[in-house]
């Protein structure tokens, strides 16, 4: 898909509006292992009435459905959820200060481990590339560091100390073990392993380095690994580059640098950003706008779609851009 | 609750005289095109009550008509700004207060108004961190699932439904 060009037809038509949960949905998250020719594309989603439900695309009809309601878990709100990359598992966090994973029985969704040990509430959590870690994040400042055992065990490996505020996200890099968090603190973790197996902080980007003046909401890749975009209640969006081969030499010294900001393009809190395998960034924002980027030829970021919502939208929380062929794309609303 | 009161003798100043509003809609039309102004915004909040003292924001003077300005830049977007002062510099009950303010404006105008609340410039020692905390969704969203707090939120938002 060609989006250089000025004035190129480029469209997002909704498709379909996804009712059932009775507050407001916080995240969403494609099932990797689906929207293939063998499995229909499914969706998670999850939200303020405490649930998790399972979306799928019917076959038949090619409208979607509700296949699962999570419930009876989480005592709180849950704020986000991820699938494993196998789309083996689902992983949720909670207000409630837990994370509950999920495993697809037959059909059937049950709880197989709840993750505890977080202060209070739990914002992201993130599976690493190969599936042998989990990381989650929280209110209580800190990052922790899960390594996945066999029977769906899950043993806490570290706790990550640093940040002087409420942590938003969490994100391993897409190839490898290195993680990356973002914060209400305004800066941006990367954290690492270092021989003797304890992790720690590697790099903290912040305002002198070109970084954020305000929480940081959300971070996500590109494909290759090698960029990475963040979002912030500073009303920018930052790209930044890497040396990956430099890191994929153990080189810990590897540091990421500011490469462009991407201002005056919403007016309020943008609050999820996705890199798509395409190349595609979709930032989404209190603006009640989505906004499309792509990298231009001559220079580093330029082309913005802008997509409003009519009244009904408020507080576009969560951005996913799934690469088919036709991008689909699905963003959450405050249902009421 | 509070064993020594923040503010024990606080200020307490004359009521505004009240505009009668005409034919009031129980439910704010979410598609309505009237636009609300900063009249209406001051209705909805001029009654709640002090945390802590039996009087109201208005008659405190934590809020006034004057500090709520409408930023209608953008067709589709409608922002107000409410600017509260709390009665001392060293006020905990900041924080309470503007979570009053953000509640009640949530319940009352339609969910396509976006809202800014913030403690108004020089009136409070730690401004900043009070503003950023009122005006992130997701700590607000975690501090009303806080039975105490939402309990302490409802009673000073009583007088303010009449």
């Amino acid at each position: 898909m060609d989006l250089d060009d000025e004035g190129s037809n480029f469209e997002l038509k909704e498709i379909q509006t996804l009712s059932g949960h009775t507050d407001r949905v916080w995240s969403l998250a494609w099932n990797p292992a689906t929207g293939t020719d063998d499995a229909q594309p499914v969706i998670a989603s999850c939200s303020g009435d405490k649930t998790v439900r399972i979306w799928e695309r019917s076959a038949l009809t090619r409208s979607w459905d509700c296949k699962a309601v999570l419930e009876e878990t989480h005592t709180r709100t849950v704020r986000s959820c991820t699938w494993s990359p196998s789309g083996k598992l689902l992983a949720t966090a909670s207000f409630d200060a837990t994370t509950a994973i999920w495993e697809n029985v037959g059909g059937d969704f049950q709880c197989v481990s709840t993750l505890e040990g977080h202060e209070n509430e739990v914002k992201s959590v993130s599976w690493n590339a190969s599936e042998s870690l989990l990381a989650t994040c929280s209110r209580d400042k800190t990052v922790w560091i899960w390594e996945v055992m066999p029977g769906n065990e899950f043993e806490c490996a570290s706790v990550l100390q640093g940040h002087t505020q409420d942590v938003k996200m969490v994100k391993w890099h897409p190839t490898m073990d290195i993680l990356f968090s973002c914060s209400y603190d305004n800066t941006i973790k990367v954290w690492a392993e270092d021989d003797t197996g304890d992790w720690h902080c590697i790099q903290t980007i912040g305002e002198s380095s070109n970084g954020h003046s305000s929480t940081v909401w959300a971070i996500s890749f590109n494909a290759g690994g090698d960029k990475m975009v963040t979002c912030s209640d500073d009303l920018t969006l930052k790209v930044w580059e890497a040396d990956i081969e430099g890191m994929r030499s153990g080189n810990d010294q590897v540091l990421w640098k500011h490469l462009s900001t991407l201002s005056g393009y919403h007016d309020r809190t943008i609050f999820s950003v996705h890199w798509s395998r395409e190349g595609i960034i979709a930032s989404g924002a209190a603006d009640d706008a989505i906004r499309f980027f792509v990298e231009s030829k001559d220079s580093v970021v330029l082309n913005s779609l802008i997509l409003n919502f009519s009244l009904l939208m408020d507080w576009k929380t969560t951005v996913v851009v799934i690469p088919v062929a036709m991008i689909l794309f699905l963003y959450c609303i405050f249902i009421v | 609750m509070v064993s020594g009161l923040i503010n024990a003798n606080p200020v307490v100043y004359e009521k505004k005289e009240r505009r009668q509003r005409p034919a009031s809609i129980p439910d704010a039309d979410e598609y309505s095109a009237e636009a609300i102004d900063q009249l209406e915004v001051f209705d909805h909040v001029r009654d709640i009550k002090d945390p802590e003292h039996p009087y109201s924001l208005e008659e405190l003077k934590v809020i006034s008509e004057d500090a709520i300005e409408v930023d209608d830049r953008r067709s589709y977007v409608s922002c107000f700004r409410v600017t509260f002062t709390p009665t001392v510099e060293h006020c905990s009950m900041a924080t309470v207060i503007g979570l009053c303010l953000r509640v009640k404006l949530m319940r009352s105008l339609p969910s396509r108004y976006k809202v800014d609340i913030r403690v108004a410039p020089g009136t409070h020692a730690t401004e900043a961190a009070v503003n950023k905390q009122l005006n992130d969704k997701e700590r607000i969203a975690a501090a009303l699932e806080n039975p105490n707090l939402v309990d302490m939120v409802d009673e000073c938002l009583a007088p303010s439904y009449a």
